[in-house]
């Protein structure tokens, strides 16, 4: 077991989530940023759905009570093992009774812990990554316990990354959405030209932008929606539609974003300057 | 043949969107699911593709790799075109119970007034009429439902609430539906529903697809109850009528 001695602000077991369910209303959730859980994974030598641990903003306090490996990825955050300094995507082998600490967030928005073979907390409709109230619990709670197999020796192919980080990009590669057509002339300048700074209205849920482009008179029968999408409000804001979003909306669609700038964005937060890219 | 012209169209790198004529309309609602018939029986397997219908759409989900649009479009327009050979899955008629008591129906008194009707008129249209389910979405489990009667079409509150319910039941325009849950909602409310529409705990978590037709009935607040006890010890049978094809 991993046991909680601080929960930290927002810390959520994430795998790649829900698959088949999105026809009964269900969001798919899982992982924000799968770019760099996937380095995670795969110094871990890991399945790619293996569940991870996203911190958001500040970190826990943790304590393994059996021997295992661990990976650290995505925003960079000062983190200790018993007072002695790690980094991001580096194999650490960690001992009962070792506890991580998480200090300060350095850059980005969303860490990951990654552990051996990964969480076994439990699935619920296939997936364990925590939704409420598909899952009881939205976060795990300080004084709770994360299940995990014990592994004590593990002689990784390969014990260390050097990973193209996602922290440093801020533009988002987009495909043309559904409703892309409906946008004007005038739309589609601000669209691409202007920079866009994240609202303080940002989640697992959605991401909504702080500046408007014209607003939009359409109206549409409402359809389905997807992680990525971006919608445009009748008042002309964006919202980014992200991991645990809704499965359906009434709005045009106007972009899709690609599975990078998805990770991209998932590390930004209030004030962060974003911009749109054709691919 | 089938009757209507489909647009298919890119949806992103995992998803195909396939639209039908802009209206709500139930022949175009059964061209949707047969065609979701046909395809899950035929070409795309239920493992790695999700199949999203609503109004006039279906959204075809592919779960890791990346689509090969330039295939999938002709190969989608064809297929549309073979879907008369499948049968439709069963459908069903769900009987759900109300309880249109004041204390649940928080705004029936004030939409009476807004619509000039009786409450025990207005309780009367809801519950006699049947919806079909043209999609669920927003929340687990919630329906969008059509078929509310003119005489009952009113505005959506000018001030959502910050919590409605779960159970709760809805008014706004020319829908009504069933909260799945606590959530915010700027629905009038102006019942509650014993039954939860969404169980994790069940094979199927929710017994709806889309398609299906919804009536109310109404009961009392001791009927009220009594099945929502049963409904949390799971020995709550909910009524249902097969529908013919």
């Amino acid at each position: 077991m991993l046991n909680i001695l601080k929960s930290g602000f927002f810390t959520t077991v994430q795998d790649t989530g829900r698959f088949g369910y999105r026809d009964k209303g269900v969001p798919v959730a899982g992982i924000m940023d799968s770019y760099s859980t996937s380095k995670v994974n795969t110094l871990l030598e890991n399945d790619p759905n293996c569940a991870v641990l996203e911190i958001t903003m500040t970190g826990p306090q943790l304590q393994f009570d059996e021997d295992t490996y661990i990976v650290l990825g995505g925003a960079e955050m000062s983190v200790t093992l018993n007072d002695i300094a790690l980094e991001n995507y580096k194999v650490y082998q960690v001992k009962s009774g070792d506890i991580l600490n998480y200090g300060k967030l350095e850059k980005g928005f969303r860490a990951y812990l990654g552990i051996k073979d990964g969480f076994n907390t439990e699935a619920v409709l296939g997936s364990r990554s925590f939704f409420k109230p598909i899952t009881e619990k939205d976060s795990i709670k300080k004084m709770g316990d994360l299940p995990y197999t014990t592994c004590k020796l593990f002689n990784p192919k390969i014990s260390q990354l050097k990973v193209d980080s996602v922290l440093d990009k801020s533009v988002l590669e987009v495909y043309k959405g559904p409703e892309y057509k409906l946008l004007t002339d005038n739309q589609l300048g601000k669209l691409f030209y202007r920079e866009f700074s994240v609202a303080n209205e940002n989640n697992r849920m959605a991401y909504q932008l702080n500046e408007t482009i014209e607003e939009n008179k359409v109206s549409m029968l409402t359809s389905a929606t997807l992680p990525g999408t971006v919608q445009l409000t009748p008042s002309g804001k964006l919202i980014v539609l992200m991991k645990d979003g809704q499965t359906t909306g009434g709005y045009p669609r106007i972009l899709q974003l690609s599975d990078m700038a998805m990770s991209i964005l998932a590390q930004k937060r209030s004030g962060d300057h974003i911009k749109f890219k054709l691919k | 043949m089938s009757n209507f012209k489909i647009s298919v169209r890119q949806f992103g790198v995992h998803a195909i969107l396939v639209e039908w004529p802009n209206k709500v309309e139930e022949s175009i609602l059964d061209e949707i699911l047969q065609f979701i018939q046909y395809l899950k029986k035929n070409q795309l397997s239920e493992k790695e593709w999700e199949f999203v219908p609503a109004y006039n759409s279906l959204t075809l989900i592919c779960k890791d790799t990346v689509l090969d649009f330039d295939y999938f479009k002709p190969k989608l327009k064809e297929w549309y075109t073979l879907i008369e050979k499948v049968s439709l899955a069963p459908r069903y008629l769900w009987r759900l119970p109300v309880s249109y008591d004041l204390e649940f129906g928080l705004d029936l008194q004030e939409i009476s007034s807004q619509l000039g009707l009786e409450v025990e008129r207005l309780i009367e249209l809801h519950s006699n009429s049947i919806y079909t389910v043209y999609g669920i979405g927003f929340l687990p489990g919630f329906m969008y439902l059509g078929g509310v009667p003119e005489a009952l079409e009113v505005p959506r509150k000018s001030t959502p609430r910050s919590k409605v319910t779960k159970g709760s039941v809805g008014l706004a325009g020319k829908q009504t539906g069933i909260y799945p849950q606590d959530s915010p909602g700027g629905w009038n409310i102006i019942g509650k529903c014993p039954v939860p529409m969404f169980n994790v705990k069940n094979e199927s978590p929710c017994f709806v697809t889309v398609g299906d037709k919804i009536q109310f009935y109404p009961i009392s607040m001791a009927e009220y109850q009594l099945h929502k006890i049963e409904a949390e010890v799971g020995i709550y049978n909910i009524e249902k009528i097969v529908l013919d094809a």
